[in-house]
C-alpha cells in the first residue's frame, strides 16, 4: 500500500499543477510559457497515471488499465476509504 | 459530460473521530457558501456567459468545486466513521442520525437541507461574476473559521488547501470579469 499511496500522491501533485495551469490559461490563453508548462506537466501526469493503472487498476473507467476479468473498476479502495499516512 | 477520476484532488488525513468537527464541516458541504453551492452556481451560470474565457473558467472551476465537495464529504465520513449512535446523540447529532444515520447528507451545520435559494443566476454576466467573487471570499472566510475550530493536523492541512483554492478562484474570476467588462465597453451605444 505504501508504494501505491506514494504513486497516487505523485499523481495528485502533478494533477494539481495541471489544474492550476488550466485555470490560469482560461484567462491567459496567449501565455506561451504557461502553455509550455501545461503540456510538459500533462505528459508527466499521463505517464504517471498510465504507470499506476497498469499496476493497481483503473483511475479512469476509459483509461489505460489492462483488460481484466472480472470488471476491475468497482474494486476498493474508493477515494473516501483510503487511509493516507 | 463529466468523467470520474477515482481519486481525491488532495489527500484527506483524519487522525481521530471528532463528531463536533464533522458537524461544523457541514457548512462547507451543504451550507449557503458550500462547495455544492459553488459547483451548482458556476455550472449553471456558464451557459449565459458572453466570452469564451468566462465559459471555460466557469466550467473548469465548477468542475474543481465538485472535487472539493468530495474532499469535504470524505473528511465528514472519516470523522464519524465507527462512532456509536449514542455518542453521536451526546454530541448533538441525534436528530441527524435519526434521519440520515452516518450518510453524508447535503445540509448545513445546523441541519438545514441544501437549497438552490443559496445561489443566483441572473443571466447578467457582470452580476453573476461579482456574485462568484463574493462567494469565493465567503468560502475563504468560512475555511479560516473552520481551521480555528480543529486541532487535528490532518483536517487543518486539507482545510488550508481548500482555503487557498478559494483565493486562486477569486483571482481568476476577477480576470474573467475584466474581460467581460472590456467586451461590454466595446459594445456600448447611446
Amino acid at each position: 500500500m505504501d508504494k501505491r499511496l506514494s504513486m497516487l500522491k505523485e499523481i495528485q501533485a502533478l494533477e494539481f499543477v495541471a489544474i492550476e495551469l488550466n485555470l490560469y490559461l482560461d484567462t491567459h490563453p496567449g501565455d506561451r510559457a504557461a502553455l509550455r508548462d501545461f503540456y510538459t506537466i500533462r505528459d508527466k501526469l499521463f505517464a504517471a497515471i498510465e504507470c499506476y493503472e497498469k499496476t493497481y487498476g483503473p483511475l479512469r473507467v476509459f483509461g489505460d488499465a489492462p483488460s481484466q476479468y472480472p470488471w476491475p473498476w468497482i474494486e476498493d479502495p474508493w477515494p473516501w476509504e483510503i487511509e493516507y499516512k | 459530460m463529466w468523467i470520474y477520476e477515482k481519486k481525491l484532488e488532495y489527500p484527506v488525513r483524519v487522525y481521530k473521530n471528532d463528531i463536533g468537527m464533522a458537524r461544523l464541516l457541514m457548512a462547507q458541504y451543504g451550507g449557503p457558501d458550500s462547495e455544492l453551492s459553488a459547483a451548482v452556481r458556476y455550472l449553471t451560470q456558464r451557459y449565459t456567459m458572453p466570452t469564451n474565457k468566462a465559459k471555460g473558467l466557469l466550467t473548469d472551476i465548477g468542475t474543481e468545486e465538485m472535487a472539493h465537495w468530495e474532499i469535504v464529504a470524505t473528511m465528514i465520513y472519516k470523522l464519524v466513521k465507527g462512532v456509536p449512535a449514542k455518542q453521536l446523540r451526546e454530541a448533538g447529532l441525534g436528530a441527524y442520525f435519526a434521519e440520515h444515520d452516518r450518510a453524508v447528507y447535503p445540509a448545513d451545520a445546523a441541519g438545514m437541507p441544501w437549497t438552490a435559494a443559496y445561489i443566483q443566476a441572473t443571466g447578467d454576466p457582470i452580476a453573476d461574476l461579482h456574485e462568484d467573487m463574493a462567494a469565493e471570499q465567503k468560502a475563504r472566510a468560512t475555511y479560516e473559521h473552520l481551521i480555528q475550530l480543529t486541532d487535528d493536523p490532518g483536517v487543518k492541512d486539507t482545510l488550508r488547501f481548500l482555503r487557498q483554492r478559494e483565493v486562486v478562484h477569486f483571482q481568476r474570476f476577477g480576470e474573467a470579469l475584466n474581460d467581460v467588462q472590456a467586451l461590454m465597453d466595446s459594445k456600448k451605444f447611446f
